[in-house]
């Protein structure tokens, strides 16, 4: 199975908005805390979206609007991420490229 | 997993052609206020963004939803999408639970006479009082959340508006934190009513006490900073305030986001939520229509769910 990657995609996800996926070092605390329980891995979406998987990120396109945007996450993350944010932004981004909305 | 698209695509499409993700008429948008003779416009005004008004039509969405959820019938809401193009497809899912609208309604009213009691001198803005934007906007369907501002800001600008009271944590965060990313000159003060009643010190006419359980609202508390105001009111009028496990900053999501898409994970989420609140106590308070209707929904042993105005009423509103 061949994974295509999108090296232009991150350039386009910044022109949406501010994001900072980078500042995720994997660590999952934000998964051990999230109310939604494991469907939903920001720290996996982070690195498909740093890496131009775009075909992973359309996969993924139910547990990127399934997060509630609660920021729970967000008071325990080690590194600051802004999780809800960036998680919004990926769903700018399958509205404008993906569904043409 | 169409339901996405076409769900999203007939909430934008409604917010474009009809001024709201689900249109309702203007009657009942402004109905609350019927009695109470609010002026139109002004430095001050009361903005509801419709929040409370569309909620019982966002709950008849809900339970059609979660008939289709997951189902072949789920594939319907492409035809749905096209038609809403045309027609108001909403209309189409049967009215809105009466006792619902007349509370939410209720809860509005209140609202307003506790701002009046605290002193507070406001207008409304009637059918101009137009919808934020809050779940296009979380959705991630930004151009038509722009679009929308936009129109926002010039009719509050026509109006004379200088100051906003909001009366829900996701119009108060769309207009505080997002208008002004978006919009950079959006140069409106906004302050929730809450935030407003602490602030001038309204005192209750009684404080016959009672015990209640509070769930922050996500927004309010870590969004917006609404932590400390809610409690104040309570604990004046002897409130005894219980926590949950999880409250104040590390509040613990009602689900309600998650409600226009996936339905049955919101109440997966709600009853979590309800668990750690019926611990405390067998009354809940929210400050949020969204988080009022997906406890509700998630509630199932007899707790009591009641809006915070509506709450506070008892003490600081005569009866
Ligand atoms: S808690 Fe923060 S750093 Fe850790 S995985 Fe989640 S987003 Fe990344
Ligand atoms: S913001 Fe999203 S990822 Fe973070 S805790 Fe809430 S639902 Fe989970």
């Amino acid at each position: 199975m061949t994974t295509r990657v999108d090296p232009g995609f991150m350039k386009k996800v910044k022109g949406l908005g501010d994001q900072n996926m980078e500042m995720c070092f994997n660590c999952s605390k934000c998964t051990a805390i999230c109310p939604m329980d494991t469907n939903l891995l920001p720290r996996s979406l982070f690195r498909y979206a740093l890496l131009g998987m775009t075909d992973k990120i359309k996969a993924e396109q139910e547990s990127i609007y399934s997060c509630l945007l609660c920021k729970l996450c967000e008071e325990s993350c080690p590194r600051g991420v802004k999780i809800a944010d960036n998680v919004r932004l990926l769903r700018s981004y399958l509205n404008r490229d993906v569904f043409n909305i | 997993m169409a339901q996405i698209k076409e769900v999203t695509k007939i909430l934008v499409d409604n917010l474009k052609l009809r001024g709201s993700v689900l249109p309702i008429s203007q009657e009942a948008a402004t109905k609350w206020a019927k009695d109470l003779n609010l002026p139109k416009g002004g430095d001050t005004i009361l903005y509801t963004g419709n929040m409370y008004q569309i909620i019982p039509y966002i709950n008849k969405l809900v339970k059609t939803l979660e008939l289709f959820e997951g189902t072949f019938f789920m594939n319907f809401t492409v035809f749905g999408r096209m038609a809403n193009r045309f027609v108001n497809v909403s209309k189409f899912m049967g009215g809105p639970n009466k006792e619902e609208v007349k509370t939410f309604n209720n809860t509005l009213t209140n609202m307003a006479k506790l701002l009046q009691k605290s002193g507070s001198k406001f207008g409304y803005l009637y059918e101009d009082d137009l919808y934020a934007g809050a779940l296009t906007y979380d959705l991630g369907a930004d151009d038509v959340t722009l679009a929308q501002a936009k129109k926002v800001y010039e009719n509050l600008k026509k109006h004379g508006v200088k100051r906003v009271i909001t009366v829900d944590p996701h119009t108060t965060h769309m207009l505080r934190e997002v208008y002004p990313k978006i919009l950079p000159e959006f140069d409106i003060v906004v302050k929730s009513y809450i935030e407003v009643l602490a602030k001038r010190g309204l005192n209750p006419l009684n404080n016959k006490g009672g015990e209640v359980a509070i769930h922050d609202s996500c927004v309010y508390a870590r969004h917006e900073n609404v932590v400390g105001e809610p409690r104040e009111l309570l604990s004046k009028a002897g409130v005894n305030v219980k926590e949950p496990f999880e409250s104040k900053k590390i509040t613990f999501c009602c689900g309600g986001p998650a409600e226009s898409l996936f339905p049955s994970k919101a109440l997966e989420v709600g009853k979590k939520r309800m668990a750690q609140l019926c611990k405390e106590c067998d009354h809940v308070t929210v400050m949020c229509p969204i988080c009022n209707a997906n406890l509700k929904r998630s509630a199932t042993n007899g707790t009591k769910i009641t809006d915070f105005a509506d709450y506070i009423s008892e003490f600081y509103l005569e009866n």
